[in-house]
């Protein structure tokens, strides 16, 4: 095998110590960049970035993968702990991961993440590994239809969730699209919904929203027990790891279909955040007890976080060979790389095969030296949730705040966030749910441009969503998603009058 | 109205709470409405649809559905409200909720360093009833790894005020 | 300034000036980090350029103080204007821009003018090539232009970055000269750009030549025209048969189209002479390194370089260009 060869003259140039020492370096400061919100993997590479410049080019970009993966890693541990996803993908990760941390088993719910995290990740190097050239074809064929198309599936497949009043649903949802669609619209450039307000002209950036509605709303509610909350007593267990492997053992299935999820929406490229949203709620859709989902169900974090990290390191694919960066963050490695004069592209295999299989092997290094580094964190980490409320509140706060800001460097997002945090205690308290609102602002403006564009392409007739088998196919299936819940009611009401 | 079953401690009924988002989310719906036909809803040629086509579509559902809930919890006066917290739980929140409105205020004006620091030394002092020294080394230590981190290793400047000025940072 | 910080600036300089990498002893330099604005997001190409010349700043330690990449993309950019705006007399923020310094106030109506910074240099001028797929029947731009002249209008689909900027005002040039309209696609960036049209879901593309760059080596794309006066000069190959300096210009293929985009510093309004000098020579010396002249020819861009008057004079020239041009299209703000 011709990529074996060339993957083992990979790991050759990339397992120096001199290079170990860089992974070990990138991964660490990658989890911070992923631990703290707002500063995410993206910011956090673009500041990186020119750190880099001294280093010779393979240390280098072993070291800026490096801290992709830790900040892919490091999204899930404040989403767990506190509530406070680190990274859009890591939204999903909250539904189950921190119900679990409050029943004093963040241990399970942090090796859960970190573990799905590896296989997600290792499967997708996989990928990338064997399947690149072929895959990166299919990657071709995603015009707007057929994002548009990949879009309503996501969001298909996670409706119908929520056991919260449907007019509550509803209004919440249609507030997310609302919010997505302040500031510019990028298909004419017109400003909507600014008021000749210059804050307003960025729109209402999703982490905001997100570190608000979820980080200051939990403490929110948390503080209704009173400050005499002395923190939770979550035992250092060291074996927790390997007690939680056990467990994880039985969720192949989710994993496997996550892994899939991941990959396909990593390379279209749909991004890791509504892969992680529709691995949830394809788990959910498949799992015997779909009430334990969002009540800590060890399965509701694997399935997010396989599916982010599966579609986070596909989104390497087609930034490698095609040049178009999968997600943000793969947006900055491509700069980074147009710097050291690497061109990103359908030649890069031919012409720079050190660098590209160098890079590939850093991968499956440092994924396993991540895990790694994760792993042993896992019980130092699971311990924060002991120190005494009046202490890690007003720290989170802190956090947050910092976070908020560093989105955008601007203190209205501050205040917004302030806003979002008074309504995310008084929706939670009044069973307006959060996850559709969620959603609907990561996909409001990436659906509505893709709509349009399709509107463009087709001067205005809706058969471009059934003009060729992927797309009409993709169409579909989300209509087959939406009606799915209906499927046992259909089934339920057959059966009685069948007799 | 997972609260309601503790409804042995007096509190404040869902009434206000439940009209005034309503309300909120109408008044929303309303905006996303007006603002949408002012930039067009239509078809403009080789454009495609306009700008206010899909909010405008979403600003109706919004309307719509906070308009029965704000229906349906108007209509309901007279009948007993479930709790929507009890007066003890409100005053926690209260607790924490004006510290954090002021820590956002002062954040604007004194920058973010100083805030937080005063932010933890309250919690800290206050209501944890920590000592001297834990609360000073936390409440300093939280703001100055923050700057460390951000101002001095990413080169990310945070929200600072005169205190910093004066330092010349 | 503060005495401590006037004593540190001066013995700073001092030591600078001991070391010899600066004759200059009294010279204004910055005292904290300088904060590099980019109305753009990450990843586009004027992001890449400011990190790119925070990166040569920082290897060849060109400055004392970090030079630090802020991205304020809001409102197709207007953010980080309205930021540098405001900042009068803050002689630590400096911003890239790119042609929405212009499209932007002209298309949305937010109140800013280039009149309202201070113009620091021009660092290069960035080319548009027409592109279509390489398994397009079109071997030059009269042949394209001649099958769009002969089908109905809205038949040909031209993707672009951005709505009412730089590649849509080229289209709607484009459109005057076929006297068709061609349906313009939207998308967020270069790169997504370049691939809708690998990828066959559009007829043609104005990609700078950096983003399409890779696809062309690839044996995916096509450059038809480069939109300027003359040819460009990078003679090294970049496929087995072509360079940069092969592309033909519009003009000579009967499409009289010359559009180059800015690519310039700008800073705050109200700082000192000695201030804009400083970033004027600090931008020279980096145009001096060997990574700048590599990264010019990797993106065949026009170096030219202007500062003070000769610069104000063509900003203005060029603003009322924009200012015809979208008036024509019908771009401007209602």
């Amino acid at each position: 095998m011709e990529e074996l060869n060339s993957l083992l003259h990979g790991f050759s140039v990339a397992l120096t110590f001199h290079n170990l020492g860089f992974m070990v370096l990138g991964i660490t400061l990658g989890i911070l960049i992923g631990v703290l919100p707002g500063l995410g993997g993206a910011n956090g590479i673009a500041i990186l970035l020119p750190l880099t410049f001294s280093m010779d080019q393979t240390s280098a970009i072993i070291m800026l993968s490096c801290i992709y993966w830790g900040a892919l890693f490091g999204g899930a541990i404040t989403s767990i702990l506190f509530n406070i996803p680190g990274e859009p993908w890591s939204v999903a990760t909250t539904f189950d991961g921190f119900p679990l941390a409050q029943q004093g088993r963040a241990g399970a719910a942090l090796t859960a993440a970190f573990t799905s995290s590896f296989v997600g990740a290792f499967f997708a190097v996989l990928l990338i590994t064997f399947l690149a050239p072929l895959v990166a074809k299919f990657a071709l064929k995603f015009g707007a239809p057929e994002m548009f198309a990949v879009q309503m599936l996501t969001f298909c497949s996670f409706v119908g969730m929520s056991k919260e009043p449907p007019a509550k649903t509803l209004a919440v949802m249609a507030l997310g699209f609302a919010l997505a669609a302040v500031g510019m619209d990028t298909v004419t450039g017109t400003l909507r919904m600014t008021f000749g307000q210059p804050e307003l002209l960025k729109g209402f950036d999703f982490l905001i929203a997100v570190i608000g509605l979820f980080g200051i709303g939990e403490i929110l509610l948390t503080m209704e027990e009173g400050l005499a909350f002395k923190g939770k007593s979550a035992k250092i267990q060291l074996n927790v790891v390997l007690q939680t492997w056990k467990e994880l053992l039985r969720y192949w299935k989710t994993s496997i279909r996550s892994v899939l999820v991941g990959c396909w929406m990593g390379v279209t490229p749909g991004g890791a955040t509504p892969a992680s949203f529709m691995a949830y709620g394809l788990a959910r859709r498949g799992a015997k007890d779909k009430d334990s989902f969002g009540k800590g169900n060890v399965e509701g974090v694997v399935a997010p976080e396989t599916a982010a990290h599966a579609a986070g390191t596909s989104a390497l694919l087609p930034m490698l060979t095609l040049g178009i960066p999968g997600s943000p963050t793969a947006a900055v490695l491509l700069g980074g790389l147009l710097i050291w004069g690497l061109q990103p592209g359908p030649l890069l295999f031919q012409e720079k095969p050190d660098f590209v299989w160098g890079l590939i092997a850093s991968m499956y290094l440092g994924n396993l030296v991540g895990l790694f580094v994760v792993l042993t964190t896992v019980p130092w980490w699971a311990a924060i949730l002991r120190i005494p409320f009046s202490v890690i509140g007003p720290v989170i706060i802190v956090i947050c705040a910092i976070g908020a800001y560093t989105v955008h460097n601007s203190l209205f997002d501050v205040i917004m966030m302030l806003v979002f945090g008074v309504f995310g205690y008084l929706f939670k308290k009044l069973r307006y749910p959060l996850a559709p609102l969620v959603l609907a602002l990561v996909l409001g403006d990436m659906a509505e441009s893709s709509f349009r564009q399709s509107m463009l392409l087709s001067q205005g007739s809706l058969s471009i969503f059934w003009a060729n088998p992927l797309v009409a196919g993709l169409m579909a299936l989300s209509f087959l998603m939406l009606l799915w819940p209906i499927v046992p009611a259909l089934k339920h009401y057959l059966r009685k009058h069948g007799n | 109205m997972e609260r309601s079953e503790d409804a042995a401690a007096p509190g404040m009924s869902n009434r206000w709470p439940e009209i005034l988002v309503a309300l909120f989310l109408v008044i929303m719906g309303i905006i996303a409405i007006t603002d949408s036909i002012r930039v067009g809803i239509g078809w403009e040629e080789g454009e495609g649809p306009q700008a206010g086509y899909f909010p405008f579509y979403i600003g109706c559902i919004l309307l719509l559905s906070s308009g029965w809930v704000l229906l349906n919890a108007a209509l309901k006066f007279g009948k007993p409200h479930p709790q929507f917290a009890s007066w003890e739980e409100l005053r926690s929140v209260m607790q924490m909720l004006v510290p954090l409105t002021i820590y956002i205020v002062a954040v604007v004006f004194l920058g973010l360093y100083l805030s937080s620091f005063i932010l933890i030394a309250y919690f800290m002092k206050v209501h944890g009833k920590f000592g001297v020294i834990a609360t000073a080394l936390t409440s300093i230590g939280v703001p100055l790894a923050a700057f460390m981190l951000f101002e001095r290793w990413f080169l990310v400047p945070l929200p600072k005020g005169p205190i910093e000025q004066m330092l010349g940072l | 300034m503060t005495k401590l910080g006037k004593w540190a600036g001066r013995a700073l300089v001092t030591a600078i000036a001991s070391i010899g990498l600066t004759g200059v002893a009294q010279a204004w330099e910055p005292t904290k980090p300088v904060e590099f604005v980019v109305p753009a997001g990450t990843g586009g190409g004027a992001d890449q350029m400011a990190r790119f010349i925070q990166g040569v700043v920082a290897k060849h330690k060109l400055m004392a103080q970090p030079l630090v990449v802020v991205n304020k993309s809001g409102g197709a950019g207007a953010e980080g204007f309205l930021e540098v705006k405001g900042a009068k007399g803050d002689p630590h923020k400096i911003i890239i821009t790119l042609s929405n310094l212009f499209t932007t106030p002209l298309a949305t109506g937010v109140p800013f003018n280039w009149r309202d910074m201070t113009p620091g240099a021009m660092l290069a001028l960035d080319q548009f090539v027409l592109w279509v797929n390489a398994e397009a029947p079109y071997k030059t731009a009269k042949d394209y232009i001649d099958d769009v002249k002969a089908k109905p209008a809205n038949t040909f689909k031209m993707a672009g970055t951005g709505s009412k900027q730089e590649d849509q005002i080229i289209t709607a040039m484009i459109d005057k000269v076929t006297g068709k309209k061609m349906t313009y696609v939207p998308f967020k960036g270069g790169g997504d750009v370049a691939v809708q049209l690998v990828g066959g879901h559009v007829n043609s593309t104005v990609n700078n030549p950096i983003e399409a760059e890779a696809h062309w080596r690839g044996g995916k794309l096509r450059p038809l025209c480069i939109m300027d006066n003359d040819k460009l000069p990078y003679t090294a190959k970049v496929t087995d048969s072509q360079s940069w300096a092969d592309i033909p210009t519009c003009k000579s293929a009967g499409v009289p189209i010359e559009y180059l985009m800015l690519r310039g510093i700008f800073l705050a309004p109200g700082v000192t002479q000695e201030q804009v000098d400083y970033y004027v020579n600090l931008f020279k010396k980096v145009r001096e390194t060997p990574e700048w002249a590599e990264f010019m020819q990797k993106g065949a861009f026009k170096q030219t370089f202007m500062s003070g008057k000769e610069f104000a004079d063509w900003l203005g020239k060029t603003e009322a260009m924009h200012y015809g041009l979208m008036k024509e299209a019908g771009f401007l703000a209602k």
